[in-house]
């Protein structure tokens, strides 16, 4: 598994938003992608997945070239996003929201996922709407590992939620990178990167100021000062 | 009594009619917020196969297997060539291209027809009265309202228990998220759009042996059919279901009570619902 962006460029209308940025992911690695808001990250996600299509720069998977390929095609590759809205779908049951998103050959299965997440096999007859903004991140993560994913995409999993629940998803997290599955983790909780991550990148007006590994960038704090405080 | 026993009969036949045509309408509204103006046209084309498949075959049930078939199947070609090139558009774009496919379906209907509307005959194992007691009511149209809740439930299983349908819910929520998870987006759309354009053919061969075939009858359905939808709700299937029946059985009803205002109140109806539920009666806000 390999993910490499080279010089990307990406609009939202006339905003240059991303403005030439590099970063790769390598196999099994976990790696962060930090910076304040609208420096640009979950425009890179959605880069990536071909929802916001870059004008110019190359986004290669396992060397093949995503620019220009649709969303499900992306998807399919291996490449599952999480989005920062979760994207639960209120009208379809627990199970439902995991049945479509099931892939054949996946390494976890629904039974798995519920095995991982069992606050999600006790709901998994309700309806998306009724779901706690715990267990529907859970649920969102549960339906990225049932769609076969070779690479994570996650913009901030731990947003908003209590202090249990974000030591739940790092624990799934940790057994995700057991799994071999690499990830590329966007979030504002440093102490979750810091535990979790093998290298970071820190985005400043679209484009990569900082990257280093977990132990560097723990000494780092001039670059935390300037690139992440509130 | 028996009379109005008969009126209601005929506006729950006439309601499932109407759902058959509606459901469709609302289900690619709400998957592909598509506006489809040429829905109408769709079931004239189902009811001038029916008619023509009746004359050459006489056989009625043909029609009713094949007509719907290939109505989706055009209604398939028309989506991969026309209607998904205007779904990024604005929705008076959507009424532009459909109202001009309606209008050659249309026009092309009265060159190959001709403009003066034709009967179908009801099939011969449907011919006569159903008898119970002191009362009577045609076989055929009782066929109808059977038929039509056996297809309604079938499609109720499609949308609420097979993958296909649970993707349609959900695309009807969030296309963007329904492609992140690996469907091939467009993929759902020609088939929703098919199947929906479809259920209005055979709402057409249905209607045929009741109502005759006409090339105007289109823009009529049309305009029902969405009465049917703002009542019920855009997007929802039970609110299709509901909707057909109120207005079946309102039109059903005020033909005897009160025949020149029966067009009428199907529109009094929609109003009094707008008006109490700005949404339909099972419409999301």
């Amino acid at each position: 598994m390999k993910l490499e962006l080279n010089n990307v460029h990406s609009y939202y209308g006339k905003s240059h938003v991303l403005e030439g940025l590099s970063l790769e992911v390598g196999s099994g690695e976990l790696v962060t992608l930090l910076g304040r808001n609208g420096a640009g990250k979950t425009t890179t996600l959605r880069s990536i997945m071909g929802i916001v299509k870059p004008k110019q720069g190359s986004i290669r998977f396992n060397d093949v070239e995503l620019v220009g390929k649709e969303t499900f095609e992306i998807a399919r590759y291996g490449i599952a996003l999480v989005p920062e809205h979760r994207g639960i779908f209120s009208l379809l049951s627990v199970e439902e929201n995991l049945a479509i998103a099931v892939r054949t050959g996946s390494r976890w299965d629904i039974g798995d996922v519920y095995e991982m997440f069992p606050r999600l096999y006790e709901r998994r007859k309700n309806g998306g709407n009724e779901l706690s903004g715990g267990e529907q991140q859970m649920l969102a993560m549960a339906r990225a590992l049932v769609n076969k994913p070779e690479l994570l995409l996650l913009d901030e999993p731990t947003e908003g939620l209590a202090p249990v629940i974000v030591d739940e998803i790092v624990r799934i997290l940790e057994r995700i990178r057991e799994a071999g599955v690499s990830v590329l983790l966007v979030e504002q909780n440093l102490a979750v990167c810091e535990r979790l991550a093998d290298r970071h990148y820190v985005l400043e007006q679209g484009n990569i100021v900082y990257s280093g590994t977990g132990e560097d960038f723990r000494q780092q704090e001039s670059i935390k000062d300037r690139y992440l405080a509130v | 009594m028996s009379l109005y026993l008969f009126q209601i009969l005929n506006g729950v036949g006439l309601g499932m009619i109407y759902f058959l045509i509606s459901v469709g309408l609302t289900i690619i509204f709400g998957l592909l917020n598509f506006v489809n103006f040429a829905h109408g046209a769709f079931y004239l084309i189902g009811s001038y196969l029916c008619f023509t498949i009746v004359s050459l075959t006489g056989n009625f049930w043909l029609a009713l297997a094949i007509a719907p078939l290939i109505v989706a199947a055009l209604a398939f070609l028309t989506e991969r060539t026309l209607i998904k090139r205007a779904y990024h558009l604005p929705h008076t774009y959507h009424i532009l291209i459909t109202l001009g496919i309606a209008l050659i379906i249309q026009e092309l209907t009265i060159s190959i027809w001709g403009p003066i509307g034709k009967s179908v005959s009801v099939p011969d194992a449907l011919q006569g009265v159903f008898q119970m007691g002191h009362f009577y009511y045609p076989k055929y149209r009782l066929f109808v309202i059977i038929f039509a809740a056996v297809i309604a439930f079938a499609l109720w299983l499609l949308l609420e228990r097979t993958r296909f349908g649970a993707l349609v819910r959900a695309g009807s929520e969030d296309t963007e998220t329904v492609s992140l998870l690996g469907t091939h987006i467009h993929k759902l759309f020609s088939i929703t759009f098919a199947l929906g354009v479809g259920l209005a053919g055979l709402a057409g061969v249905l209607a045929a042996p009741i109502r005759g075939v006409h090339p105007f009858v289109g823009v009529e359905v049309l305009g029902i059919a969405f009465v049917v939808v703002v009542i019920g709700g855009m997007g929802s299937f039970t609110g299709a279901l509901v909707g057909g029946l109120i207005v079946g059985l309102v039109q059903s009803l005020m033909t005897t009570i009160w025949p020149q205002g029966s067009s009428l109140m199907i529109y009094g109806a929609m109003a009094f619902v707008i008006l109490l539920r700005p949404y339909g009666l099972f419409g999301r806000g």
